[in-house]
């Protein structure tokens, strides 16, 4: 599934941050997206995975295929590492929670309850769910925050292999990751706002 | 969905307070209900059918502000939206949930405190039926009011504000079967009534609660 | 083209700012004309005696209850599927109004039905529909100044509205079968046959027209205002984003 987005604007509590960004990600490719902070690439992402709608433009490829992972994992404190998987699993129809323990060393802690794990290994059950989805394009926000330099290198070669079944990824991270993949700085495309006045304005109020 | 209803359960029962909570609210509003206006049996014989309704009502409001915003904290919602199951049926299986945590045994434990108010004994048929049919309905309206104030940092009492308005068809038609129940009249028809209320808002309301999720989750 | 065009704020404000002084006038013409003619120049009831003209003031306040929701229902749906944000704000300016008619009803039919039923309130049909619906306004207002964002609260208030109006359906049908109430039917209507004699049916008249200008000029004075405080909203915003 090759995701195509065409001449796209994003807009953020009404205010079009984005717009004009166009880019396609073919199977196998990796796409790293870059630009300072607040510059809206949480909007693209929560738009690419159909979270909000588009302000104008077009995202084609994406829908069904999409796997989201943003800055809240979705854990449930109460129930264990593997419930929470096997869960997330069961929601997306998909079988077996294995490999995507194996992928972040998640065994020792299958039956853990979720709430006492650290951070980083709250990430990294996170990060697995992306594996249980069977999703194709995956689409992950500021992925890295709060895993050491192992648990990125895990996230790095799940990636790897993700890309290596024909699968795409979206990324927006600060940290080098080792990917042989197009990186994309979203800077260019910052919106620019109607001036006030103006019939732009006047129909949108931004 | 089928897991998505388990897991709720699951984590209702792990979290402790799921069933027990309503249960003791209602417990408590009902036994409050003497003290304030005396313990004259007579009189709470014709009030016992509206207090135990409106016992039922308010318990089931007491949960609802839980109902998506732990969901919606830890970015389980926004995961829910990308998933295959349409959010119209999250809703549902949401609203499903809710009453087999809270309604449910609200319906159960009104008899036992039927007895406490002197309900008459022709009254414990109707006023079981009532709830049973009336209480699903609390819990789809609560998952709409839920839906809509989730993105909200104080909800709570816009909540109860925006639901307990949408809530009196529900409870007049309820209470008027479960009354006429106990004064040993017919009650067919309130009975079919609030269970058109509760046919009728299951399958509607979860469209506009998914609607609304939908705004606030972007 | 045609009707839509106001849709844009700006025409919307230049339209409304024009028209506004007339409708005000108008307004207060037909007000203080029906009302003085409601009071001074028609006869006692023969039954009511001079009570009865209270009712110049409270059957007008109970139309624009229902029609102020009425409207706010409509321009909800216009908002939802047109996305003219005048439409939205339009609705939201409506609602502390038509709140406003809503308690005017419910005060003046209690001064009413003191002397009448011999109590100011009874649990009637009408009476309580009428409190229901003020529950609504005041769910529905509340709903929007609680959300930041103007869209999303757009957007929540619309679908609470349209929800809001097929329950307030259901509570009137509800309450009707309740309790059969005191209050008497609907004196005035235009199809039936008409149980108020023409001299009451003039002042009467003129007074609801005067409650439908004050309403508009009320809603579109309100409009013009919520729109300039979107407006600086939105430039607010900007000044953030550009800087």
């Amino acid at each position: 599934m090759t995701l195509t987005v065409t001449d796209l604007t994003v807009a953020r509590a009404g205010m079009p941050v984005l717009e004009g960004v166009s880019f396609v990600v073919a199977p196998g490719q990796a796409l790293v997206l870059r630009g300072p902070n607040g510059i809206g690439k949480t909007t693209l992402l929560r738009t690419l995975a159909g979270l909000q709608a588009p302000v104008a433009g077009r995202v084609d490829g994406a829908g069904e295929a999409v796997a989201y992972a943003g800055h809240a994992d979705g854990i449930k404190a109460t129930l264990t590492v593997a419930e929470n998987l096997t869960f997330w699993a069961r929601i997306f129809g998909t079988q077996g929670i294995g490999t995507a323990l194996a992928a972040y060393a998640l065994e020792p802690l299958a039956d853990r309850i979720s709430g006492e794990l650290s951070a980083g290994q709250k990430r990294r059950l996170g990060l697995a769910r992306m594996l249980v989805t069977g999703r194709l394009v995956w689409v992950m926000d500021e992925p890295t925050v709060s895993l050491d330099a192992g648990a990125v290198e895990m996230f790095a070669s799940a990636i790897r292999a993700h890309l290596g079944q024909g699968g795409s990824a979206v990324i927006a991270t600060h940290v080098a990751l080792g990917l042989e993949g197009a990186a994309l700085d979203v800077s260019p495309f910052r919106a620019v706002l109607p001036a006030p006045g103006s019939d732009a304005f006047d129909e949108a109020f931004l | 969905m089928i897991a998505l209803f388990l897991r709720d359960l699951k984590l209702a029962i792990r979290a402790g307070g799921g069933f027990g909570l309503g249960l003791a609210f209602f417990l408590i509003v009902t036994v409050l209900v003497p003290f304030s206006i005396g313990p004259q049996t007579d009189l709470l014989t014709r009030i016992a059918p509206g207090v135990l309704w409106l016992g039922a009502l308010l318990a089931c409001l007491l949960s609802l502000d839980r109902l998506l915003a732990l969901d919606w904290e830890d970015g389980t919602l926004d995961l829910l939206a990308t998933a295959p199951i349409p959010l119209e049926a999250v809703v549902t299986v949401k609203a499903l949930s809710h009453w087999v945590v809270t309604g449910l045994p609200l319906v159960l434990a009104a008899p036992v405190l039927g007895v406490m108010l002197n309900l008459p004994l022709e009254g414990f048929v109707p006023l079981v039926l009532s709830l049973l049919l009336g209480t699903p309905a609390l819990s789809v309206i609560g998952t709409f009011g839920a839906a809509l104030t989730v993105g909200l940092k104080r909800g709570g009492l816009l909540l109860s504000l925006l639901v307990l308005p949408l809530y009196v068809p529900t409870l007049i038609f309820g209470a008027e079967a479960a009354r006429r129940g106990a004064q040993g009249l017919e009650a067919g028809t309130p009975l079919l009534l609030v269970a058109g209320i509760t046919a009728f808002a299951a399958g509607l309301l979860p469209l506009a609660s998914a609607a609304v999720l939908r705004v606030n989750l972007r | 083209m045609s009707l839509w065009k106001y849709s844009n704020p700006s025409k919307f404000l230049t339209t409304s700012e024009r028209i506004l002084p007339w409708v005000w006038t108008l307004a207060a013409i037909c007000l203080i004309g029906g009302l003085v003619w409601g009071f001074f120049f028609t006869p006692d009831d023969y039954r009511m005696g001079s009570t009865v003209k209270i009712f110049y003031l409270h059957v007008p306040a109970a139309l624009m209850a229902i029609n102020a929701w009425l409207m706010m229902l409509i321009a909800s749906l216009i908002w939802l599927i047109r996305r003219h944000h005048v439409s939205a704000l339009a609705a939201r300016a409506a609602a502390p109004v038509g709140a406003a008619m809503t308690v005017i009803a419910l005060v003046t039919g209690a001064i009413w039905g003191q002397p009448m039923w011999g109590t100011w309130w009874v649990w009637d049909p009408r009476l309580t529909s009428f409190l229901i619906l003020f529950l609504f306004y005041l769910g529905y207002i509340a709903l929007w100044s609680a959300i930041e964002d103007p869209d999303t609260a757009a957007d929540l208030t619309s679908i609470t509205c349209l929800v809001g109006s097929v329950f307030a359906l259901l509570s009137r049908y509800a309450v009707n079968f309740w309790n059969q109430g005191l209050h008497q039917g609907a004196s005035m209507s235009l199809d039936k046959e008409q149980n108020v004699a023409n001299v009451f049916w003039f002042p009467a008249v003129t007074c609801i027209a005067g409650f439908v200008l004050l309403f508009v000029a009320l809603v579109l004075y309100r409009t013009g205002t919520e729109i300039r405080a979107r407006r600086m909203r939105a430039l607010l915003a900007r000044e953030r984003a550009v800087a």
